[in-house]
């Protein structure tokens, strides 16, 4: 057996359509409880009656992340929040948090997205499988957890962090795949080495799944080769439940999107048309089987493009590639989503700081430099409390640390125009 | 009684010494004594020039991160022992030094000082009466 759901998995494109739009039109008709689109579908008189061709989808309005916060904790739920079982939150550090809200249905269905998704690269119930996701209202943790065990894999919820600890599991229960973020992943391979650790000897390791941060073709090639291993691609979004929602198949050129969850659109962010197969846009998605919150038509803020073609692998649902960055200033570090104004508003509160800085991403480190105000004491130990408390104040906010240097004025490039706060320099 | 340090924050890449003394260079400003703290990141330099006013407000110009900090300028004979005493009067007074730097001038040692008490070193320079070296005689150098 090569498909955990065949007839889904292969089903004609013409099928597949067709069984979008009796979708879509039964979560129109739930949407309809939620306040926050029973208001939209009166102001734009749509009803699942008048959505007749997955064309129709364009008479509805984007949701975007901005809706999710404006109607905290509970203005998007379609299902009384009695009948809801789970609720998953993302930190909130810029503004309201958002809420997504799982019934019962909503959970199973979401379990069987993730282990689709494991059993596309070879996972099965025989496998052990370690989770070093953070779990908590972190999805990538009771995402995979779920799924892997619907799967029937053996799961361990290793959580994050504590290496030694990883490793001991990984080589005393045999584990033979890993949920992990790409920059952890090297990590891991690091403290192997050190530890006189060789994965293909000493381990059992054969697939790992790495996702929730943005990384290139030869950090996958590398952590390949490092862990002995072969590592597939894995998306998810809190906001579309969690991972799951497109995954890499064995022939690693792009992730299967699953359609019969959710209808997938590229939009070109300016002028909010599609863009030509093909083309690389934004990513927008409609969720078509869930009841406790549905979403329509949200701009993930991803770009990407979809890979034209039909796949070896015989699946039809479409491929999307490799994230090429985002259409707003999000940065996504060590599986934690960050914006530059979060940085922003902590070195501001300082006097002695100046206006001007930067944040270099590079691998999985950031450094943040700031230009000193005319507030410069000439003080050693001053300026070193200074470092201290700054960073400590940005730790707080960020939940990880940066590595913080402080300039001299008019160190930094000269900001004219629109502020480029941020040098990447991963490669994607 | 006490004199305008110039302070200026270096960062540890090359030229950056360099631009900040060729603006004094430029203004004809001469250095009396210069010492540099420096750690891994950047460096503070700290400066005794012939005219500060004009300095502080020359690096102004030129967005260099600079500030002034009032220091005392003490004047001691070359001989063994005169260091240790000048240090002892603050010592008995409660007070510490955050740091100082040395120079030679007309045949004495002057010792710059910047203390955690600024008010109560000046007690005990009037005190002790220790011969210190005021702004003005720093401008006719």
């Amino acid at each position: 057996m090569t498909y955990w759901q065949a007839e889904v998995e292969t089903m004609s494109r013409a099928d597949l359509e067709k069984l979008q739009l009796e979708y879509l039109k039964k979560t129109i008709r739930i949407a309809t409880n939620s306040p926050f689109y029973n208001k939209i579908f009166k102001e734009h008189h749509i009803t699942s009656d008048s959505i007749c061709s997955l064309d129709d989808l364009k008479k509805i309005p984007f949701t975007t992340k901005e809706d999710l916060r404006n109607n905290y904790p509970f203005g998007m739920a379609a299902i009384p929040i009695q009948q809801c079982v789970r609720l998953h939150s993302s930190s909130g550090t810029t503004g309201n948090p958002t809420v997504v809200l799982h019934s019962a249905k909503d959970l199973n269905e979401w379990a069987n997205q993730v282990a689709r998704c494991m059993y596309m690269v070879g996972l099965r119930d025989t496998d052990i499988f370690q989770n070093t996701s953070g779990y908590g209202m972190f999805t990538g943790g009771l995402g995979f957890q779920y799924g892997a065990e619907k799967l029937g894999a053996l799961t361990v919820p290793a959580a994050a962090g504590n290496t030694k600890r990883q490793l001991k599991f990984i080589t005393d229960f045999g584990t033979t795949c890993l949920h992990i973020i790409p920059s952890y992943a090297t990590r891991l391979a690091e403290v192997m080495r050190e530890s006189g650790i060789d994965p293909r000897r000493d381990t059992k390791l054969h697939t790992v799944c790495i996702g929730a941060e943005p990384h290139s073709e030869e950090q996958r090639l590398r952590i390949e080769e490092l862990l002995g291993v072969k590592a597939y691609n894995c998306f998810g979004m809190s906001e579309m439940n969690g991972p799951g929602v497109a995954f890499e198949c064995k022939e690693q050129n792009g992730m299967h999107i699953w359609e019969d969850y959710v209808i997938v659109e590229i939009i070109d962010p300016v002028t909010l048309e599609h863009v030509p197969e093909g083309e690389v846009g934004e990513l927008v998605l409609t969720t078509i089987n869930r009841e406790a919150m549905p979403l329509l038509r949200y701009r993930t803020r991803d770009l990407t493009r979809i890979i034209s073609g039909d796949c070896p692998c015989g699946r039809t649902h479409k491929r999307i590639d490799r994230f090429k960055g985002r259409s707003d200033d999000m940065i996504i570090l060590k599986g934690v989503n960050l914006f530059p104004i979060q940085i922003e508003t902590v070195l501001m509160k300082f006097k002695e700081l100046g206006n001007n800085y930067l944040i270099t991403i590079d691998q999985d480190e950031m450094q943040i430099e700031v230009e000193l105000s005319d507030l410069f004491t000439d003080d050693y130990s001053v300026l070193q409390r200074l470092t201290k408390e700054i960073t400590r104040q940005l730790k707080d906010e960020l939940l990880l640390t940066p590595k913080l240097k402080l300039v001299g004025r008019g160190s930094l490039p000269v900001q004219e125009g629109k502020a480029v706060r941020v040098k990447d320099l991963r490669k994607f | 009684m006490t004199i305008n340090q110039i302070s200026i924050f270096l960062e540890n890449k090359c030229g950056k010494l360099s631009k900040v003394l060729s603006i004094l260079s430029d203004a004809h400003i001469g250095i009396i004594a210069a010492t540099v703290a420096d750690t891994s990141e950047y460096g503070i330099l700290r400066l005794i020039v012939t005219n500060p006013e004009k300095a502080y407000a020359l690096f102004k110009e030129n967005n260099v991160t600079v500030s002034k900090t009032e220091v005392l300028a003490i004047a001691t004979d070359r001989c063994a022992g005169s260091f240790a005493s000048v240090l002892g009067c603050f010592t008995e007074a409660g007070i510490s030094v955050e740091y100082m730097y040395c120079f030679s001038l007309d045949g004495k040692s002057i010792l710059i000082l910047r203390t955690n008490d600024p008010v109560q070193a000046y007690e005990v320079v009037k005190k002790h009466k220790l011969e210190y070296i005021s702004t003005d005689k720093l401008n006719n150098i």
